[in-house]
């Protein structure tokens, strides 16, 4: 067993794991934070993505260990108190959901095509940067609406 | 309507989003129970062999193993097997031959992953630890694989009770009759078809967590199920797990189904066994490679198909023979899908007097098949649009003007395949489609194509499907061993709030919203004081669940059946508050008034009468206001449409690029446009999936070659298209509101439309699905050796 310290949603936590844990895993089950979800055990579905010192990555391939002294962002960090985050009012807004289980990574991943891609996106830009995210439900012609619109009024 | 931004036809921003965007969704895998054990299933690894021992001793003895249980474990405990609740029979009369499905092997495994041992432990880790040390012995035997051998003489038999692997060979429709419209044909067109097999893949991977509690003696399932009373059903009635009321079964937030999840499944058979077994409570969440390995896939139809016409190209008959694969066990509904939700369909939108189908259905060793999204009714939909395409362009008609000739025109219609279709306008919505689509404008699209060295080609699907499932007395006749009405209970509380408790479960539909509208729009109230209660049979009496797109026509239809029940009982409790005769009592907008009086009262202040009592005896009324319902809906539901799939194809590289998807849809009522166009751009999404990218892919000996997300194409972001969708509703005149349906729509109507586009681009029809950029690069070969010819 090991010990890791990070900072998850603003608040300094830590835990003694087996070396072996994922990110994904100390989040869900020793944070309880199960916001962040599983969906595939080959990296490619996306729905594991947090931020970790700023930038979108897949937790559940990332060792929990790497992450000591990090700074971890997850859906549940994301929004200011009661005011939602632009690109989560943003999904809700432009019905970028169905049911939901791709939605936190989405989001996470969006917020991080802003804030490397800037704030006016085109369909083709947030399509091709939506790659390592999988929806099955909405066909993400209403993610890709989201995603535009959450971008711009992040700017704001 | 006092809540014209609420009510029915208001595209209402989801209520259960909040949860879902702040990452407080309650999925089975997010909850824990106390003292909680996990279980990972030993699979086999071959896909026919006889077991011929399994020792556990040395896994028993591994850091944090609870227990190992294997199939003889569950005899012992005389744990029925699994079930396929719709009864076909053969042509001969005789019924389907069903193969024991026991949820761990009773020594012999039937497919790669089919399950073979349990290792329960503290972790789940050590779960899987353990289960390396689990020595199975088998001794292997000649897997059957391919379809269109699998019943050849001297291949292996996969159950004793089917020699020659059939499960049974089933017909519809008037042979005679076919056969001599065919004789009387100008012009037929024949066609053989591969309806490619998909796996569901909704991004919530199954789960269970089975719970006993020894001093009620009751179990609690937890599960990613889109109907836990039928689950309930079946574990209590058939697999004998414990009574319907010493048995609750759970399914919370439900991370999209597609049919997958409406079976019952060994895992969860197992878990909940096992939780009493063990004593504590028992964890399974699937990994994605499980999933595709054991979760019911869909489609694998072979067909050939043959369409008769008179000179004018007139449809005068159609015959079908297919043959099915079923997999190595009959799932839950598997038997209904390739017969009672197929060949009712093959009369597609169109006036053909005689139509004969045959299906066969066979096992082989590979996972089972079940409904998936649409289920049959894509590959009718395929079979249909594929002939009609083909008919069109070998009499050199447009496709498009060959559909409005042959099109119904007057309803009711009966085919000649049971349907009943009530309701529709196929010719508008073909108008309206082509206006959207700018077909007029293609011509000149496919030239600057050509300018580009580019294959551009329209393709059209013209699809209908039967919905709303169903009448009980028929599906009844038809083998179902259930019925399919859907309940409701409609609570108001004192201060006037209400609960709806539905049969229906919410998997990604938005059921919180939609259901809300209705009751927020009927009783006028504002849609935050309504809550939509489902997924949980202690507090649900009874329901069937979602699927087949009958949520809305049936679920919704309930609600309306016990709304009107509880506007009834109100309208006794305010005449006795006002003083006034019963029949006197208007309501409207959310207030009960008294007739050319201006006495009114509010809903809630009626509400809050019903419960104080204080103005009226218990002789005059029973206090409360609390009403329940059954719906069960007189006809099937007949929604359709025209989609227009524009497609530009790179010869050099095979790549197909769908420029402009154009969808015209009659569902009848929309309770809420927003969320039923995601549906239908949900459901085109994963047709296009199946058209150009979704191959499931077996060697051989029965390995799942695409068993993850590596291999498997599933749809992303940039291999699809925006959609332009446009409605043309007639009402369904079988339920109360209206409702058609739009859940499956998309996927029945896009893998014809995507083809008839391929192959209108390549000018030959000689591509299968998945269109993959190596089919389709290979298929363009052939055009560009013809076009250099030409």
């Amino acid at each position: 067993m090991a010990t890791v310290s990070m900072t998850v949603n603003g608040k300094a936590v830590s835990g003694t794991i087996e070396p072996r844990t994922l990110l994904v895993q100390f989040l869900r089950e020793n944070l309880r934070l199960t916001g962040t979800h599983v969906g595939c055990d080959t990296s490619q579905c996306g729905a594991c993505v947090v931020h970790i010192d700023g930038k979108a990555v897949k937790s559940c391939t990332t060792l929990a260990l790497t992450c000591e002294g990090a700074t971890v962002v997850t859906i549940e960090g994301l929004a200011n108190g009661t005011t939602l985050h632009p690109m989560q009012e943003a999904f809700r807004e432009h019905h970028g959901l169905q049911c939901g289980y791709c939605t936190p990574g989405m989001i996470m991943a969006a917020v991080d095509m802003v804030n490397r891609k800037g704030n006016k996106l085109d369909e083709h830009t947030i399509r091709d940067e939506l790659e390592g995210n999988i929806c099955r439900c909405t066909g993400y012609h209403n993610i890709v609406k989201a995603v535009e619109a959450g971008a711009a009024a992040m700017a704001k | 309507m006092s809540t014209p931004t609420t009510g029915i036809g208001a595209p209402v921003r989801r209520k259960e989003d909040h949860r879902f965007i702040t990452g407080k969704g309650n999925y089975t895998d997010d909850i824990n129970r106390h003292g909680q054990t996990h279980a990972f299933f030993v699979r086999s690894p071959h896909a026919h062999a006889n077991i011929k021992k399994i020792d556990s001793k040395a896994a028993m003895k591994m850091p944090g193993v609870v227990g190992i249980l294997t199939g003889v474990d569950l005899a012992a405990d005389k744990v029925g097997g699994l079930i396929c609740g719709w009864m076909i029979h053969s042509k001969d009369g005789s019924p389907m031959k069903a193969g024991a499905h026991p949820a761990l092997a009773d020594g012999k495994v039937r497919y790669v992953g089919d399950h073979v041992a349990v290792v329960i432990a503290e972790t789940i880790e050590q779960a899987r630890d353990a289960a390396e040390k689990v020595v199975v012995d088998y001794e292997t035997l000649p897997a059957v694989v391919d379809l269109a051998t699998s019943t050849a003489k001297g291949v292996s038999t996969i159950h004793d009770v089917a020699p020659d692997n059939v499960v049974f060979d089933w017909h519809l429709g008037d042979k005679a009759a076919t056969e001599v419209a065919f004789k009387a044909a100008k012009h037929v067109t024949k066609i053989d078809l591969v309806n490619n097999r998909l796996v569901p893949n909704a991004m919530e991977p199954r789960a269970a967590i089975g719970d006993y509690d020894a001093g009620e003696e009751a179990f609690t399932l937890y599960t990613t199920s889109q109907n836990p009373h039928v689950a309930r059903l079946i574990l209590s009635a058939f697999i004998g797990i414990a009574p319907e009321h010493k048995l609750r079964v759970i399914a919370p937030d439900v991370g999209g189904g597609f049919g997958s999840k409406i079976y019952v499944y060994a895992e969860e058979t197992v878990c909940v066994w096992a939780a009493k077994k063990v004593g504590r409570p028992v964890k399974w969440v699937a990994d994605r490679t499980e999933e595709f390995l054991c979760v019911a896939h869909g489609r694998d139809h072979l067909t050939h198909a043959e369409m008769a016409m008179d000179a004018d190209g007139k449809i005068l008959a159609v015959r079908v023979k297919t043959r099915a694969n079923l997999g190595a066990y009959l799932s839950t509904f598997a038997s209904a899908v390739p017969t009672y939700l197929y060949a009712p369909l093959l009369s597609g939108q169109y006036d053909i007097p005689a139509i004969y189908a045959e299906v066969e259905t066979v096992y082989t060793n590979t996972a089972p098949v079940d409904a998936y999204r649409g289920a049959g009714r894509p590959e009718a939909t395929f079979v249909v649009e594929r002939l009609v395409e083909c008919a069109a362009r070998q009499l050199g008609q447009d496709p498009a003007k060959f559909r409005m000739k042959n099109f119904i025109r007057k309803w009711p219609h009966q085919t000649p395949v049971i349907m009943m279709y009530d309701a529709g306008d196929y010719a508008g919505s073909m108008k309206q489609a082509l206006k959207l689509a700018d077909v007029a404008g293609f011509g000149k699209r496919k030239r600057d194509s050509a300018k580009n060295g580019k294959l551009r080609g329209l393709g059209y699907s013209a699809y209908i499907e039967a919905c709303g499932i169903a009448p009980s007395a028929a599906v009844g006749s038809l083998g179902a061993g259930v019925g399919l009405w859907e309940s409701a209970e409609v609570r108001v509380n004192p201060v006037g709030t209400v609960e709806v408790l539905t049969g229906s479960h919410s998997h990604g539909q938005g059921h919180e919203t939609t259901f809300a509208q209705l009751v927020s729009g009927r009783l006028g109230i504002p849609i935050e004081q309504v809550a939509i209660i489902h997924g949980d049979t202690d507090k649900v009496q009874m329901g069937m669940g979602t699927y087949g797109s009958r949520s809305g026509a049936v679920g919704m239809s309930a609600i309306v059946k016990a709304l009107d029940k509880v506007e009834a009982k109100a309208k006794k409790v305010a005449a006795l508050c006002m003083e006034a005769a019963e029949a006197d009592i208007d309501f409207k907008d959310g207030r009960f008034t008294v007739k050319g009086t201006d006495k009114s009262m509010a809903f809630g202040e009626v509400a809050l009468q019903a419960y104080v009592a204080h103005k009226f005896t218990g002789e005059q009324l029973e206090p409360g206001l609390k009403e329940g319902a059954f719906y069960d809906p007189t006809n099937f539901t007949f929604p359709a449409g025209v989609h227009i799939c524009e497609v530009e194809i790179d010869p050099d590289t095979g790549v197909t690029k769908v420029e402009k998807w154009t969808a015209v849809d009659d569902f009848g009522t929309i309770i809420n446009p927003m969320i039923v166009e995601g549906q239908v751009h949900g459901g085109i999404a994963q047709g296009i999936g199946q058209a150009l990218h979704e191959g499931t892919v077996y060697d051989k000996n029965g390995q799942l070659l695409t068993a993850s997300f590596m291999d498997y194409g599933m749809p992303r972001a940039d291999d699809l298209p925006s959609y332009s969708l446009g409605f043309n509703s007639t009402a369904a005149p079988s339920n109360p509101l209206g409702i058609k349906g739009c859940g499956e729509a998309g996927a029945i109507a896009a893998p014809p439309a995507v083809i008839n586009a391929i192959t209108d681009a390549l000018g030959h029809e000689d591509i299968a699905m998945p269109a993959t950029p190596q089919a389709v690069w290979r298929a363009a070969q052939k055009t560009i050796k013809k076009m250099a010819a030409e």
